[in-house]
């Protein structure tokens, strides 16, 4: 079985290859039969691999298959190779399942538009390039998914290009996920030179030998490689291209906006763990980033309009929860968290854009209200998502983000300050969300009348994807309960020989210790839970009960709502601080440097020469002859200096 | 048996047959002109099967007294940093003159001529072993491309020619000069006349007129790169030259400059390299971020893809310099990559010129919906340009940083930035040809690309692909090259290093033995 492999990548890049080279001659139904069938194939073949790598005891739960050499040059040496372990299982599962259900919701959801095929091309490319990434066996070619994801997130972005605004927000995410991959390679840099290879296998193993734990060379490649995670999974400093990106469709942004390409930071930084663990000051950063990015997404959240962006916000927000995980060493739950996201949040999108299809493609949730009974299951299912990443007790959300928090507090990276962060985003968490519900779906119905007249339940191959994915928003959570409800913690379990190898004894160990008392995390528990009940219910209260109130509210803070509405004109910061001065400085660059003093030096030199010339005119009598002599003359002066001089 | 003679004398012997076809007889020409170039190329196919890719050193050599009294030999000889070039010289030949089908117009037969005798002199240059006949090669090409240019160029064509041809010949009477005293010092070292480099290459040359020698030679190759700051005649040159004349010019001519220093300047100067260095790669960091900054604000395509030329040529002269194997492999493959990349934009903007007699970026926009075909290719030709991995730019660019980034963090670091903003210059420029509304008539009617375009494109994105995913033909046969210039280098300086020790410690005992004498002198004195 092992040996079959390379084909969970390899399917979704045949589907690409053939509504590429075919784009336009294939008709609409082969074509969405390619794709989705690519997918699903991939994700059955998946789960048989899952199987098979569960079937083995866990310390020997990996299935490596070595294709051929990619790169040899020098001392460098890198394969095209593929290593199955129960991390990579975990996102092979995830980005097939989720995809496949997004593949196919994308048939309905795509139907009308003319560039059909060039979707789904796109979308298998998209698939192809996110397995290759997590299925790597080593950093170079991670990088190679790393930047193919950016490509189609780039390509998926910018679909409609005839918009300004969506080739503008498609060209920003290349780019600030550039600038992030430049960190990234800088960081192989350092790793390759002090371990000899870029193999996640061998660098693991050899890493403690070749680097000075905490000291400055492993910080810095895992600040470096951080640098690549900020980009990609949309932190500070570099979030500012993630909320852009919902200028492409919407099963985009479910897809590779919130249920896979964005997590692979969080998966990259799992996959070094050994790496992260060497550098307590990189961790430190990773949770403090990660702490921060949750805590300022979900401000802006509160004041967005358009479904999307609330979304995409929160999408930031959910991330930054994931980095905190890693950040305190608890990278089980980052990924655990990473899983029920991708459930949920791809659930969330998918019913937006099913909310967005009924209202005739209009996002604002200001012309929106009472859309419950004209979208009976869109509305069930979204509730249920909403509930789910609200972190109300029995959904999967619940679990990964209590986690998440008990961990930031009780880790012995952890910090008081650190959860209390996270606590209070959880509130905003609920709080902004329940607006949504709220704004969308219940109170009055704000839309225009042509609108109304066209709203309509979205059809099956649309609702049966986010039925699945209520189904998995709701049980997701089960594999990974906290000890405390005295069961077996299954998801950190099936991880633990990655992400809590040898080099993590000492860290599990204090853990546990911390993790004796039980009676601390019941209360934290507890206080979260609260937390979010009260902030759903003045959710309620502003956007349901008495919206005057919220517009009385919103012209007391106006300050405050621009600040939040202008997402605290971070944009313009960059624009001012690095854009503009670029672009000016390259003006003068090409104006002056290029054109007044390299041209006018040289040109200076021609004048001079021509000016000399003149007096020298008389010199020319035209006799090739006299030339000839002159030039031998002159070489052999040159020579004759050379060597006698 | 004698590979590579037929192998540069083929576009030649095509060039004076095509002197006596009829200059009305347009279609034939240019038939007789592909004919040849495909001969060629099929005889590059040979060289390439005939090269044993184990082989160290030179191989399908020919060694033949040619003006013996001047001791010069017609020498050729080819290793796998020339072999490659030579296929790729071959290769865009063809696609340069499939691509001069319809915008050449008049004075085709002066212009397939050009470009054959141009082909011979840039595969000589590749197999000459002996200075003589590479300088010979070497000013073979200058005048060609100057026709090229001078003639079938753009409104501003002969400023711009001339500034070509004043630029390169600076360069190549200071090489000449060098290459003279060469030959002299030779013959005082050996007592015998040669211009072989293999041979002048095991002459040792002391310290300080290796400076000068090199400097000279650096030059004259610099310029050629172009290395900032000599690089502000390629965008008039690139700007007014026909397609064909710029495929040629990015795709091989500016090899032969990164190709001088590997197979001349770097073994033959190896303390004054070693010396050069730091200069040389803060120049070459410099003009991957200058040329990338300019290229950013350029209105005309083809001048923004000259000042990306002098970024990516930045990458390959940092990877010469950092003198390790990975650095050094990288370089030879980026030439490789440079050409087939940049090659393949000259034919793509030729493409959209040809339709819209323009190739201000202002004037596209849109194109995406009028030309996808053509959108998706230059799409591809872009990402490898930029260096996206699995295309060619990328193994290159990547092996390239790693050894800069051991030679010296910094170089690695600040080269490093270049891989940002080529993404901005090129996906801006893109954004602004293909992407958004037809906002002008004049792209409305636009046809897309025909089937002659596809077949010039399709072997370079096929080149594109294999070379990203499997470049290890390419690096197996560089490797052993790379491997015994890098080498050279190293013993030479070790040598020498070597000798100066011995030096300085018999330098010591004498000064010791002299002091020693003094005393005694003094005691006797006393």
């Amino acid at each position: 079985m092992s040996e079959y492999l390379f084909w969970i990548p390899l399917l979704p890049l045949l589907g690409f290859l053939i509504n590429g080279l075919l784009l336009g001659k294939l008709p609409r139904p082969v074509v969405s039969a390619v794709a989705c069938v690519s997918v699903g194939l991939s994700f059955v073949l998946s789960l048989l691999l899952f199987f098979e790598l569960r079937s083995l005891p866990p310390a020997a739960r990996e299935i490596e298959q070595v294709l051929f050499t990619w790169i040899a040059a020098g001392s460098f040496h890198v394969d095209i190779a593929f290593l199955l372990d129960p991390l990579s299982a975990v996102m092979i599962l995830v980005v097939t399942g989720v995809g496949f259900l997004i593949h196919v919701y994308s048939t309905g959801y795509m139907h009308h538009d003319k560039d059909f095929g060039r979707y789904f091309a796109y979308l298998n490319l998209f698939t192809f390039s996110m397995l290759t990434l997590v299925l790597a066996n080593n950093f170079l070619l991670m990088f190679v998914g790393w930047e193919g994801v950016g490509l189609c997130s780039y390509l998926l972005i910018g679909f409609w290009f005839h918009k300004k605004s969506a080739s503008d927000a498609g060209k920003k995410a290349f780019i600030v996920n550039r600038i992030g991959d430049f960190g990234f390679l800088l960081g192989m840099f350092i790793i390759f030179w002090q371990v000899g290879s870029l193999e996640f296998k061998t660098v693991m193993e050899q890493a403690p030998a070749m680097f000075v734990a905490g000291g400055g060379l492993i910080t810095a490649a895992c600040l470096l490689l951080f640098v690549g995670a900020t980009g990609k999974s949309a932190q500070i400093p570099l979030y500012v291209w993630l909320p852009d990106a919902m200028e492409g469709p919407t099963p985009v942004s479910a897809l590779i906006h919130a249920a896979t390409m964005v997590t692979a930071g969080v998966y990259m930084i799992a996959r070094s763990s050994v790496l992260y663990m060497m550098a307590p000051d990189a961790l430190m950063v990773v949770a403090i980033i990660g702490a921060a990015t949750a805590f300022f997404a979900a401000t802006i959240g509160l004041a967005q309009n358009d479904i999307k962006r609330v979304l995409a916000y929160s999408t930031v927000s959910q991330l930054g929860y994931m980095f905190l995980a890693c950040g305190v060493a608890a990278f089980g739950a980052g990924i655990f968290h990473l899983m029920t996201h991708a459930f949920f949040k791809a659930l969330l999108f998918l019913a937006a854009g099913s909310v967005i299809h009924a209202m005739s493609e209009k996002q604002d949730m200001r012309e929106m209200g009472g859309l419950k009974k004209y979208l009976p299951i869109t509305y069930m299912t979204m509730l249920i998502a909403t509930l789910a990443i609200a972190g109300i007790p029995g959904l999967s959300g619940f679990f990964s983000k209590d986690e998440i928090l008990w961990k930031a507090f009780s880790s012995q990276h952890g910090h008081w300050l650190l959860w209390l962060v996270g606590f209070i985003t959880a509130g905003l968490t609920a709080f902004y969300m329940f607006r949504l519900i709220y704004m969308t779906f219940h109170g009055k119905e704000r839309m225009d009348e042509h609108t109304r007249s066209h709203i309509h339940e979205s059809p099956r191959s649309m609702t049966v994807p986010l039925m699945a994915l209520a189904v998995l928003s709701v049980i997701g959570g089960y594999i990974g309960m906290p000890h405390i409800f005295g069961v077996t913690n299954y998801f950190e379990e099936w991880l633990a020989p990655v992400v809590h190898g040898p080099g993590h004894q000492a860290a599990s160990h204090a853990l546990a210790a911390a993790g004796a008392d039980t009676s601390m995390e019941w209360a934290l528990m507890a206080a979260s839970v609260i937390l979010v009940i009260i902030a759903i219910f003045v959710a309620r209260h502003f956007y349901n009960k008495k919206p005057e109130a919220a517009t009385a509210m919103a012209e007391k803070m106006s300050g405050m709502k621009t600040l939040l509405a202008n997402k605290y004109y971070v944009d313009e910061f960059y624009g001012a601080t690095v854009v503009r001065p670029i672009v000016n400085g390259s003006l003068f660059l090409w104006k002056f440097v290029d054109v007044v003093i390299i041209d006018g030096t040289i040109n200076g030199l021609a004048v001079i020469s021509r000016d000399i010339s003149e007096v020298l005119r008389y010199v020319q009598g035209g006799k090739v002859r006299n030339y000839a002599t002159v030039f031998v003359a002159g070489v052999i002066v040159l020579v004759a200096y050379f060597i006698f001089g | 048996m004698d590979w590579l003679t037929p192998l540069i004398f083929a576009p030649l012997v095509g060039a004076i047959i095509l002197a006596f076809v009829p200059s009305k007889q347009t279609e034939t020409i240019k038939g007789v002109a592909l004919i040849i170039a495909i001969i060629t190329f099929i005889l590059s196919l040979f060289v390439y099967a005939q090269f044993d890719k184990l082989g160290a050193g030179m191989q399908l050599t020919v060694n033949v007294p040619w003006i013996t009294s001047l001791g010069i030999h017609y020498h050729l000889g080819i290793d796998g940093i020339s072999l490659l070039l030579i296929v790729l010289t071959t290769v865009l030949t063809i696609l340069a003159i499939l691509s001069s089908w319809r915008s050449i117009t008049e004075g085709v037969k002066g212009f397939f001529v050009s470009m054959l005798i141009l082909t011979s002199g840039m595969i000589g240059v590749f197999c000459a072993l002996d200075l003589f006949l590479f300088y010979i090669f070497w000013e073979v090409m200058l005048i060609p491309m100057y026709f090229l240019i001078g003639i079938w160029g753009g409104p501003r064509r002969v400023y711009a020619a001339i500034k070509f041809v004043l630029f390169t010949m600076f360069g190549s009477l200071l090489m000449l000069v060098a290459i003279l005293y060469l030959y002299f010092q030779y013959h005082s070292f050996a007592g015998v006349y040669t211009f072989d480099m293999l041979k002048l290459m095991q002459m040792p040359i002391a310290i300080n007129p290796q400076h000068w020698l090199f400097v000279a030679f650096a030059l004259a190759f610099a310029i050629k790169v172009p290395l900032w700051p000599f690089h502000t005649w390629l965008p008039d040159a690139h700007v007014q030259a026909p397609t064909a004349g710029s495929v040629i010019l990015a795709g091989v001519l500016l090899k032969m400059g990164t190709y001088g220093f590997i197979r001349i300047a770097m073994p033959m100067f190896p303390d004054a390299t070693a010396t050069f260095v730091p200069y040389i790669a803060i120049l070459s960091v410099i003009a991957i971020i200058y040329g990338a900054l300019v290229s950013m604000v350029q209105k005309d395509i083809k001048s923004l893809v000259a000042f990306s030329s002098v970024s990516h040529m930045g990458f390959v002269m940092l990877g010469l310099f950092a003198l390790n194997q990975e650095a050094v492999q990288g370089a030879v493959i980026q030439m490789i990559n440079h050409g087939i990349s940049t090659g393949a934009l000259f034919l793509l903007v030729g493409m959209i010129y040809e339709r819209r007699h323009t190739r201000l970026i202002a004037e596209f926009g849109g194109l995406g919906k009028v030309m996808p075909v053509f959108s998706a290719f230059f799409m591809i030709v872009m990402l490898s340009s930029i260096g996206l991995p699995f295309t060619n730019g990328f193994v290159g660019e990547f092996l390239i940083l790693l050894g800069a980034f051991k030679a010296n963090v910094w170089y690695g670091v600040f080269a490093a930035t270049g891989v940002i903003l080529a993404a901005c210059y090129m996906l801006w420029m893109y954004q602004r040809v293909v992407f958004g509304k037809v906002t002008n008539p004049e792209n409305e009617k636009l046809t897309d690309i025909n089937w002659r375009e596809r077949i010039i494109l399709i072997p370079l994105v096929v080149l594109i692909f294999f070379i990203g995913i499997y470049p290890t033909p390419l690096f197996e046969r560089t490797e052993p090259a790379v491997r015994q210039v890098i080498a050279h280098i190293e013993q030479t300086r070790q040598a020498k290093q070597d000798l100066e020790r011995i030096d300085e410690r018999t330098l010591a005992l004498r000064e010791g033995a002299g002091l020693s004498q003094k005393v005694t002198e003094k005691g006797v004195t006393r």
